[in-house]
C-alpha cells in the first residue's frame, strides 16, 4: 500500500476555491509525461459502452421498471406568484387508480432552496411545486392532477430582470430583490487612472437571452424502499451528491439510500442539483407501499429545472494606441428566478486578458420565473459574448488585427491570485487556429464583400478551471482469468468516463481496453468521485485509476517475484506478462499470479493526489468562425468553427472531438437560435416544448476543426488531462458574432442573432 | 352503481365475450398469445370497458393484444412489450427520440396511437440485432462514435435505417434532410453523419 496523508486539498469548482480534508496519496500521483509512449491513452479508442448504447439494451433511469411500480405526476403552480389559501385533494384522491396525494399538508416541511420547502404553500413562479399524485398509471395521475381544487391568492409577480430590481417591484425573499441582498464587486487596481491614460474608449451595453437545457432523457428518478433503506435510480450528473441530499431531506443516514445512474441521458448542469421530484417520489413511496417512478414532462423540463440566466452587460473598455488595455469595468444584471442563484457572467473579464485596472459589478435579481442552474459553462459564453465584442470595436478604433491586440494583451499569470498557471499554451492554440482558417485573409473592411450574401470571420479566446481534484477514489479488481474490474462512483453523461477508465487501466497494466470492465453510477458499488460539473470529471477519477492500476502492478511484480523466486528488480513487466530480466524463468502471465493466490484477486484503491500549491490550473482557447449573412432575409449561416484548445494531454481523440462538436453546436445554438421566451401580461414561458424551443438539428452542423495543442500537463495532475466539457461552448457564440460583424459592418450586441435583429441592425 | 357506470361494465363484459372469441379462434390459427393490455403498473387498475384489440408485427413477431384507444405506439412498445430501446423524450413528435420503422418507413411512434399501426410491421432498435450481434449500421455507430449519452441514439439510427432502405448509398445532403427530424441535444451530429455515411465503406 503506498504511502498516504491527511490533508486539505483544494480545488477550483467554478470560480468557488474549494477546501476539503481529505485522504491523498503522500507523494502525489506517478506523472504520465507527454514524451511517455502509450498504447491507449490519447487513441481514438471506441466507446466501451457503444453497443449497450446502439443496440438499445442501456438501461436508462428512464426504462427502470420494477413490479408493483406506480407513476407520479406533479401539479405545478398556474400562477407567477401566489400563495395557497385552501387546497382540497379529495376528488382527486376518490380516482380509481390514485394511490396518494401528498401536499405541505399531509408533509413535514423539508427545507429546499435556503428559505423554501418542498412544498411550500407560498409560490413563487408558474411551475413551482403543489401536490403530487401517485397512481396505478401515468395517464390516471394526470387526470388526479386536473380534480385537486386550489384557492389561490393571486400576487403582484415581475419577471422582467431589470423592473425586478426597482423599488416597485414585489419581494418574495427576505433578502429582498437581490441574490444575497446585495451586488456582487471586484475591483483590483485604479480605473479612473485607467481610463485617464488610454487613447481610446469604447462603451456599450449586450445582452443574452435566458437558456434551457433540454438534455434529451426527461429528468426522472426511480424509488424503492426496503424498510427504512432507499434505492433510488436517478437521471444525475452527481450520484454522491444526490446520496447526501436526499438522505438529508429525508432524515437517514447516507449508507441508507443507494443511488444508481448506470447510463443517463445528457445533463449540461441541469441535473446536477437534486430534484424535488426525487423526494416526492421517495415520500409517496413509502406512504403507498410500492416503487415510484416519476418522470418529468417536456413542458416541466422547460419550466422548473433550470437555465442558463439572461444577462445585461454595461461593459468600458480603454486602450491605448499600442494596444495595451488600460482599464475595463462593467456592470451585469442576471436573472436568479425564483429562488437563490448567482447570475453572474463577469468571469472572464477578470483574468481572460492582461489588465491592470478593472472593477466589475453583478447584480442577481429575484423574477418570478423558474430558478436559474449551473449550465454548461455558467457565465462564461455570455460575459465571452460581450468581452469578445467589445474587444474587437476596440482594436478596429485602433487599426489593429483582433488577434494581435489579444496576443498584445496576453495574461501571463492568474491577475487575481497573482498565481502562475500550470500551464497556458493560449499563444500555441492562436496560431495553430489562425492557421487552419486562414485569418490572414479575413476582410480587412466589415460588410465589404458584394452582392447581398455576405463572409465574414471572426474569433473568441476562453478561459475556465476544470482541474479537477481530490477527493476521488478508484477500485480495481483483477480478477483470475486476467481481466479488470474498476469500480467507481462517478457517472458517465455521454462524455465517456466509462471508456477513459478503461483506457487509464489498460494503459497501465498493458492490457487491451477489451480485458477491462467499468461498473460506475452506484453508491453502493463504486467509492466517492466528485459529480461530473465543471469539467471535473476527467482529471479527477483518470489519476485515481492510474494510481490504483499501479498499486495492482506493484502487487503483482511482488507476487511473481515470490513465485519465481528472484528479486523484484530482477523481473520486467511488459504487456501483462512478467519476464525475469535473464530470462531463466518461464515468464508468468498476470492471471497466472492471481490463480496462484488462495484469494484467486486482487483489489486495491487508488486515490487522487492533491492539486499543487501555489498555482492556477485552467485550460485556455480559441475558436475562428466563419459566417455567411444573407442581407436579405438576415439569417446567419455559420460555415465554418475552428476550434484550438489548450486541454492539456488527450485521453481519447475520438470522445474528445464529440465533445467540442457537442459544445460548438450548443454553442451556436446560443448564438443563433434557442431563447426562452416569456409573456410579461401573464408571467408564463411560452415555448416549453422542443418545436417552439429551438435547438440545431443534424442540417444545421457547420464544419468544425478541433484542435489541441500538443502536451500533457503533468504539473496540473498525473495524467496531464485538463476537462473538456465546457471549454469548447465558451467562446463559440462571441466569435460568430464578431464573424458576423466583420460580414456586414454592423454590430449586434443581443444573443440570439436572429434573423429580425440582423435586419433592423442593417436597416438602423 | 349509477346508469353510467352500469352502461360502461355492459359493454366491457360483452366486449369480453366478443374479444375473447375472436381471441380463441385467432390463438389457434396463429399461436399468438392474447397479451394482457394492462401495462406491468397497471395492477388493479380499473378496466374502463373501452379497451380494443391490435393486432401487429413487431420485429418479426406477430403480437396481439388488449389496450386502452388512448394508448401510443411507443406506449405499447416500452410500456406493454418491455421494448425499452425506443425512448420517448419530447412525447408529441418533436424530436425522433421515438422513432421505429413502420412497414420499413420512419415514424414517430410517440406521436401515433398503436391502433393506428394495427397490421402493419414495426421494427424497433431491438429488432436490428441478430440475437446479440450488433446490425452493420448500429456496429457503424460505435466505431464513428455517432453518440454521446445514447437516449436519443435509437431514434437516430431507425431514421438512418429507413433512409438506408430506400437509398442504400446515401449522399450526405441526403442523410441531412433524412436525420433533420432526430434531435441531439449532446449535438454528436457530425459524427452521427459519419456513422451513416460510413455504413457502406
Amino acid at each position: 500500500m503506498t504511502n498516504r496523508k491527511l490533508t486539505r486539498a483544494k480545488y477550483f469548482f467554478e470560480d468557488s476555491e474549494i477546501e476539503h480534508l481529505t485522504e491523498v496519496p503522500a507523494d502525489g500521483n506517478q506523472r504520465m509525461e507527454e514524451t511517455d509512449a502509450s498504447k491507449v491513452i490519447g487513441k481514438p479508442v471506441s466507446r466501451v459502452d457503444g453497443y449497450n448504447k446502439v443496440s438499445g439494451s442501456a438501461l436508462f433511469t428512464f426504462d427502470v421498471n420494477l413490479p408493483r411500480m406506480a407513476h407520479a405526476r406533479t401539479l405545478r403552480s398556474p400562477y407567477p406568484h401566489a400563495k395557497i389559501r385552501r387546497i382540497d385533494t379529495s376528488k382527486a384522491e376518490a380516482l380509481p387508480g390514485v394511490l396518494a396525494v401528498i401536499t405541505h399538508e399531509n408533509t413535514s416541511e423539508i427545507p429546499w432552496y435556503f428559505d423554501s420547502f418542498l412544498f411550500d404553500p407560498h409560490l413563487r413562479y408558474a411551475g413551482d411545486e403543489i401536490a403530487c399524485v401517485a397512481a396505478e398509471t401515468e395517464a390516471i395521475a394526470e387526470r388526479a392532477l386536473k380534480l385537486i381544487e386550489v384557492d389561490y391568492e393571486v400576487l403582484p409577480f415581475v419577471v422582467d430582470t431589470m423592473k425586478a430590481a426597482e423599488e416597485t417591484s414585489p419581494v418574495f425573499h427576505e433578502e429582498g430583490r437581490l441574490v444575497f441582498g446585495e451586488e456582487i464587486t471586484y475591483e483590483r487596481g485604479d480605473v479612473e487612472a485607467g481610463f485617464a491614460e488610454s487613447d481610446v474608449i469604447v462603451e456599450d451595453n449586450y445582452t443574452t437571452q435566458a437558456a434551457v437545457h433540454n438534455p434529451t432523457e426527461p429528468h426522472c428518478s426511480v424509488v424503492k424502499w426496503d424498510g427504512d433503506k432507499l434505492t433510488v435510480w436517478d437521471s444525475t450528473q452527481g450520484i454522491y451528491g444526490v446520496r447526501d441530499e436526499v438522505a438529508e431531506r429525508l432524515g437517514l443516514p447516507e449508507s441508507h439510500v443507494q443511488v444508481i445512474s448506470h447510463y443517463m441521458g445528457g445533463g449540461f448542469g441541469t441535473k446536477l442539483e437534486t430534484g424535488k421530484y426525487t423526494v416526492m417520489a421517495a415520500l409517496l413511496a413509502r406512504k403507498i407501499g410500492r416503487p415510484v417512478r416519476i418522470a418529468l414532462t417536456r413542458k416541466e423540463m422547460n419550466l422548473a429545472v433550470g437555465n442558463r440566466p439572461d444577462s445585461l452587460q454595461q461593459l468600458k473598455v480603454g486602450a491605448k494606441k499600442d494596444g495595451t488595455l488600460t482599464a475595463m469595468t462593467t456592470t451585469t444584471y442576471g436573472a436568479a428566478g425564483a429562488y437563490r442563484h448567482r447570475a453572474i457572467c463577469y468571469w472572464p473579464i477578470m483574468t481572460m486578458y492582461q489588465c491592470a485596472n478593472v472593477q466589475l459589478a453583478a447584480y442577481s435579481t429575484y423574477t418570478n420565473l423558474g430558478k436559474a442552474r449551473a449550465f454548461r459553462a455558467p457565465g462564461h459564453p455570455q460575459g465571452t459574448f460581450a468581452l469578445d465584442s467589445i474587444l474587437d470595436d476596440v482594436a478596429e478604433k485602433i487599426g489593429m488585427n483582433p488577434l494581435e491586440f489579444r496576443l498584445k494583451n496576453y495574461a501571463e499569470i492568474d491577475q487575481v491570485s497573482q498565481r502562475p498557471y500550470t500551464s497556458k499554451k493560449l499563444r500555441e492554440a492562436y496560431e495553430l487556429g489562425a492557421a487552419k482558417i486562414g485569418w490572414t485573409h479575413r476582410r480587412k473592411t466589415p460588410g465589404s464583400d458584394s452582392g447581398p450574401i455576405k463572409r465574414g470571420l471572426g474569433m473568441a479566446s476562453q478561459i475556465w478551471w476544470g482541474s479537477g481534484g481530490p477527493p476521488a477514489a478508484v477500485t480495481v479488481k483483477l480478477n483470475n482469468d486476467g481481466s479488470v474490474r474498476v469500480l467507481a462512483g462517478t457517472q458517465d453523461l455521454g462524455t465517456g468516463t466509462y471508456t477513459i477508465l478503461a483506457q487509464t487501466v489498460a494503459e497501465v497494466l498493458e492490457i487491451p481496453v477489451e480485458r477491462i470492465q467499468v461498473t460506475i453510477g452506484d453508491t453502493a458499488v463504486g467509492p466517492y468521485c466528485p459529480m461530473s460539473g465543471g469539467s471535473m470529471t476527467a482529471p479527477s477519477v483518470t489519476p485515481a485509476a492510474q494510481d490504483a492500476a499501479l498499486q495492482l502492478k506493484d502487487a503483482l511484480l511482488s507476487g511473481a517475484a515470490t513465485m519465481l523466486e528472484v528479486s523484484e528488480e530482477n523481473l520486467i513487466y511488459k504487456d501483462g506478462v512478467i519476464h525475469t530480466a535473464s530470462g531463466e524463468k518461464e515468464p508468468l502471465g498476470i492471471a497466472d499470479v492471481v490463480q496462484r493466490l488462495r484469494e484467486r484477486t486482487l483489489v486495491r484503491t487508488g486515490l487522487r493526489a492533491a492539486n499543487p500549491e501555489g498555482f492556477m490550473i485552467q485550460s485556455f482557447g480559441v475558436q475562428f468562425a466563419e459566417v455567411e449573412v444573407d442581407t436579405w432575409t438576415g439569417k446567419v449561416r455559420v460555415i465554418r468553427i475552428v476550434a484550438a484548445h489548450d486541454i492539456g494531454r488527450t485521453l481519447n481523440r475520438k470522445l474528445l472531438e464529440n465533445q467540442f462538436h457537442g459544445g460548438i453546436i450548443m454553442g451556436m445554438s446560443y448564438a443563433l437560435f434557442e431563447e426562452r421566451i416569456v409573456d410579461e401580461s401573464t408571467g408564463k414561458v411560452l415555448n416549453t416544448n422542443l418545436h417552439d424551443y429551438k435547438i440545431p438539428t443534424i442540417a444545421d452542423t457547420p464544419e468544425i476543426d478541433v484542435i489541441t495543442v500538443p502536451h500533457s500537463d503533468t504539473k496540473a495532475n498525473s495524467m496531464g488531462a485538463k476537462g473538456c466539457g465546457e471549454p469548447p461552448i465558451i467562446p463559440t457564440a462571441a466569435a460568430i458574432a464578431n464573424a458576423v460583424y466583420n460580414a456586414i459592418g454592423v454590430r449586434i450586441n443581443s444573443l440570439p442573432i436572429t434573423p429580425d435583429k440582423v435586419l433592423n441592425a442593417l436597416n438602423a | 352503481m349509477n346508469s353510467d357506470e352500469k352502461k360502461d361494465r355492459m359493454t366491457r363484459r360483452q366486449f369480453i365475450k366478443t374479444s375473447t372469441l375472436t381471441t380463441v379462434g385467432t390463438v389457434i390459427l396463429t399461436k399468438v398469445p392474447l397479451l394482457s393490455g394492462e401495462s406491468a403498473s397497471g395492477e388493479g387498475i380499473q378496466d374502463n370497458g373501452r379497451k380494443q384489440l391490435l393486432s401487429l408485427t413487431v420485429n418479426d413477431k406477430p403480437v396481439r393484444l388488449l389496450i386502452e384507444p388512448r394508448t401510443t405506439l411507443a406506449e405499447v412498445l416500452r410500456d406493454h412489450l418491455k421494448l425499452t430501446g425506443t425512448k420517448i423524450s419530447c412525447n408529441r413528435g418533436q424530436c425522433g427520440s421515438c422513432t421505429v420503422l413502420m412497414n420499413g418507413k420512419a415514424v414517430y411512434s410517440c406521436h401515433m396511437l398503436a391502433l393506428d399501426a394495427a397490421g402493419s410491421n414495426v421494427t424497433t432498435i431491438e429488432g436490428l440485432l441478430s440475437g446479440e450481434e450488433l446490425h452493420p449500421l448500429q456496429q457503424a455507430f460505435v466505431n464513428h462514435d455517432g453518440l454521446q449519452c445514447g437516449f436519443c441514439t435509437p431514434g437516430q439510427i431507425m431514421a438512418a435505417q429507413a433512409l438506408l432502405l430506400k437509398h442504400p448509398k446515401p449522399t450526405k445532403p441526403q442523410v441531412l434532410e433524412a436525420m433533420s427530424g432526430n434531435l441531439c441535444r449532446c449535438a454528436a451530429y457530425p459524427k452521427i453523419i459519419d456513422s451513416v455515411l460510413g455504413t457502406n465503406k
